[in-house]
């Protein structure tokens, strides 16, 4: 079977910054946007790109993402011949390793990639959040006759030494790549989505796996391996909204994010819908002293407290007295009476008991809370940065 | 011994005015994201029942959208599973009338089912249940029938048109009727073997008649053991516009909304992918039942909004059911009204109906 394009989505990172947020799962499968997994967006475009095959590269605590992810209902990738398949590592005849890098994990499942003999593979990450058209990605790769294309987009000057940072010509040739310069002469951050023309990139992989010292990653050895060999690299600028949520902070602003009106990206965009398992909770329940302004609030919740710049994700319960600002609370959350919630992030099926004051500093990261950092709060009473 | 399913609405005529114009009644939106069907088709699931089958005629085609293969009720099956069965008029030799076409020209729908008794339901009777404890007594009672009734202590005037059942003190039927002052109503489910129903079938098309349940079982209550189980928990009749109003309303009570929705398994509808609802900095919404999808600026009170309805600021929404991806514009001022799917509010304007005969709009007008 021929396919033009192939995706592989690498989706088994830790995310060691996102603290107890990862505790038992991998970073695609963290709760997002009120009813969302992070890695909803990434499939999502995919669908909406016409990217019918995808195959979602998992190590890390896999058991929630491949659940989540299954056939791939929800995004319509349950196909008969494609679709999404989860490569995980594996054992064969010569033995078996986990994955090293990101270029080692796409060159251990070369063998999927040439099943279905594509011109191009679109190498994604599934811990971002954005709606990009891959097909204008593609287009751009075909319309410079590039070996790969980086898709970039520019971020202030100041912050650019955060980032992987592209030199390139008038023409958007990359010329050299730089992974987070204390002198950046560029503002082009890489977004980590690339695509490559795949005879080209299948000869990088099978080089690079020789090198005993490469580290196989895409950032750090294949992008500069093939600069180095002057390669026809380009850079293709995306103006919209893109967000890496790898720590605590940038996961709740990119959360908060969403409650801007301006945003660019919308979840409401009907041409650019993201898709997710719907657990056919009953309509939310709004009481009569209740008070809501802007936040995303799903299906089953109770609410009747005050919600102001919070999202509540499905079947979260807030008593009557109680307040939560800024904060996410994730599925089957109970806030009991008269709690304060201020910049804070609960996790799934967490009880607040009645009276909790937590209010988190504004100069610190939003606390995480799940049920054990609850109850050891509650018996010490008070901890740093948090008052109750 | 298990069961299959069987939804008759072949009897359900246009009850609910404007919201009937383009489908039938069992298609009806409610209560917030629902179809009335929902309710019978995910009691039916929840007790067990593998094939469902649908006896429809008219304006079904909302309905088969709706229901598609089954696949969110887990109805997509191998074996079984969902059939929508309109009745078919190939057979030359056909003498059946009114429901008895359906049985009759369907007949190999039972013949295949693997059960051995049906659970037979129209679309409203309003309830979150699990029928199996009903079919259970009906296999111990040694019953030919059972039927589920339940006791209305203040009757209204949706409970008009439902026959009522007299039982003796063990539950045995004696009588079946009209009679206004009984408060014991016929929930319209009722469970039977399956080589019964298809005797009754024959006997009924043999003698001309035109309503199963009327001649086939009423008519033989002599003959035919029935017995009575008595419906547990909330329980609505939706067959008016006024009752339909009323029922969503209701479900605005904390107790109401716990009862029907507070179970271990709910009920289940067509997913519709829609983001969570989207509460802006005019927002003021309370007492209300609010579905996913929303954009809502304005004063929600007392109120039913579907999915994907929008609300924009200084709109007022009082004792009001909006359905799917109405837009309500500034300014707006909506009270006791019935806004159906897609209709479009221009702003400034003002709709007042009462709660005994809320305003309805039909489906994508612009107003």
């Amino acid at each position: 079977m021929k396919k033009e394009c192939v995706g592989m989505l690498l989706a088994g990172g830790e995310g060691k910054r996102l603290g107890a947020l990862t505790k038992n799962l991998a970073k695609p499968a963290v709760y997002f946007g009120g009813k969302y997994r992070i890695i909803d967006f990434t499939l999502s475009n995919c669908t909406n790109s016409g990217i019918h095959t995808v195959g979602v590269l998992t190590q890390y605590s896999p058991l929630l993402l491949n659940k989540h992810i299954g056939i791939g209902k929800p995004w319509d990738l349950d196909r008969q011949k494609d679709g999404v398949a989860i490569l995980s590592p594996y054992t064969a005849k010569e033995g078996g390793n986990w994955y090293s890098g990101t270029a080692d994990a796409i060159y251990q499942n070369i063998h999927y990639i040439d099943q279905y003999n594509p011109e191009y593979v679109l190498v994604i990450s599934g811990d971002h959040i954005y709606q990009m058209n891959y097909n204008t990605l593609l287009q751009h790769h075909k319309d410079s006759e590039a070996d790969a294309t980086i898709s970039v987009m520019e971020v202030p000057l100041e912050e650019a030494s955060r980032f992987g940072i592209l030199n390139t010509t008038d023409d958007l040739r990359i010329y050299e790549f730089e992974e987070k310069p204390p002198q950046p002469k560029s503002n082009l951050a890489s977004m980590g989505i690339y695509i490559f023309t795949w005879s080209v990139l299948k000869s990088y992989l099978l080089a690079d796996a020789k090198l005993k010292d490469s580290s196989h990653d895409f950032g750090k050895d294949i992008i500069p391996a093939m600069l180095q060999n002057d390669l026809r690299l380009y850079a293709y600028r995306f103006d919209g909204y893109w967000k890496d949520v790898g720590t605590v902070q940038s996961y709740w602003e990119a959360n908060m994010d969403l409650l801007e009106e301006d945003l660019s990206m919308s979840l409401n965009n009907k041409n650019w819908r993201t898709y997710t398992h719907d657990s056919n909770f009953p309509p939310q329940f709004i009481g009569e002293s209740a008070s809501i302004k802007n936040s995303l609030i799903n299906s089953g919740c109770w609410v009747c407290g005050n919600i102001d710049h919070s999202i509540l994700f499905e079947n979260v319960t807030v008593y009557e007295g109680s307040s939560v600002k800024q904060s996410i609370l994730h599925p089957g959350v109970k806030v009991q009476e008269n709690c304060n919630l201020d910049r804070v992030i609960v996790m799934e099926n967490t009880v607040i008991p009645a009276n909790t004051k937590i209010i988190t500093d504004i100069n610190e990261e939003p606390l995480v809370l799940d049920q054990e950092i609850m109850e050891t709060l509650v018996s010490q009473q008070h901890l740093k940065g948090v008052s109750k | 011994m298990n069961l299959m399913g069987l939804i008759n609405i072949d009897h359900e005529h246009d009850f609910l005015n404007e919201l009937t114009y383009f489908r039938c009644g069992a298609a009806v939106p409610f209560a917030g994201r629902y179809r009335l069907i929902d309710f019978t088709l995910s009691n039916m699931v929840k007790s067990n029942v593998q094939d469902v089958a649908i006896f429809t005629r008219r304006k079904f085609r909302s309905l088969m959208d709706h229901l598609g293969t089954g696949a969110n009720w887990d109805l997509d099956k191998r074996n079984g599973g969902l059939f929508i069965l309109p009745p078919d008029f190939n057979d030359p030799t056909d003498i059946s009338k009114g429901d008895l076409q359906y049985f009759h020209n369907n007949r190999d729908y039972f013949l295949r089912g693997r059960a051995s008794h049906v659970l037979i339901s129209g679309s409203q009777f309003i309830s979150n249940s699990d029928y199996q404890e009903a079919f259970k007594q009906h296999l111990n009672s040694k019953a030919d029938v059972t039927l589920i009734t339940t006791r209305i202590p203040e009757l209204e005037q949706e409970h008009n048109s439902c026959l009522r059942v007299t039982s003796n003190e063990e539950g045995w039927v004696t009588d079946i009727t009209n009679d206004k002052a009984n408060h014991q109503l016929f929930t319209g489910i009722y469970i039977l073997s399956k080589d019964l129903l298809l005797d009754l079938v024959d006997d009924c098309i043999a003698h001309h008649k035109d309503n199963f349940f009327l001649h086939g079982i009423k008519d033989n209550l002599p003959k035919i053991k029935v017995q009575t189980y008595k419906h547990k928990g909330y329980g609505a009749f939706v067959n008016s516009v006024e009752s339909f109003f009323r029922h969503n309303m209701n479900l605005l009570s904390i107790d109401t909304y716990k009862s029907l929705f507070y179970k271990e398994s709910f009920i289940q509808t067509k997913n519709s992918n829609e983001p969570p609802t989207k509460y802006q900095q005019q927002s003021n919404v309370k007492g209300s039942l609010i579905a996913n999808g929303c954009v809502i600026n304005g004063h929600i009170e007392n109120s039913v909004l579907f999915r994907g309805v929008t609300v924009k600021e200084g709109a007022r929404v009082k004792n009001s059911i909006i359905m799917q991806r109405c837009t309500i514009e500034s300014g707006v001022s909506l009270e006791n009204v019935i806004l159906d799917k897609d209709v479009f509010i221009t702003s400034g304007q003002t709709f007042i109906g009462s709660k005994e005969k809320p305003y309805v709009v039909a489906k994508r007008k612009i107003m």
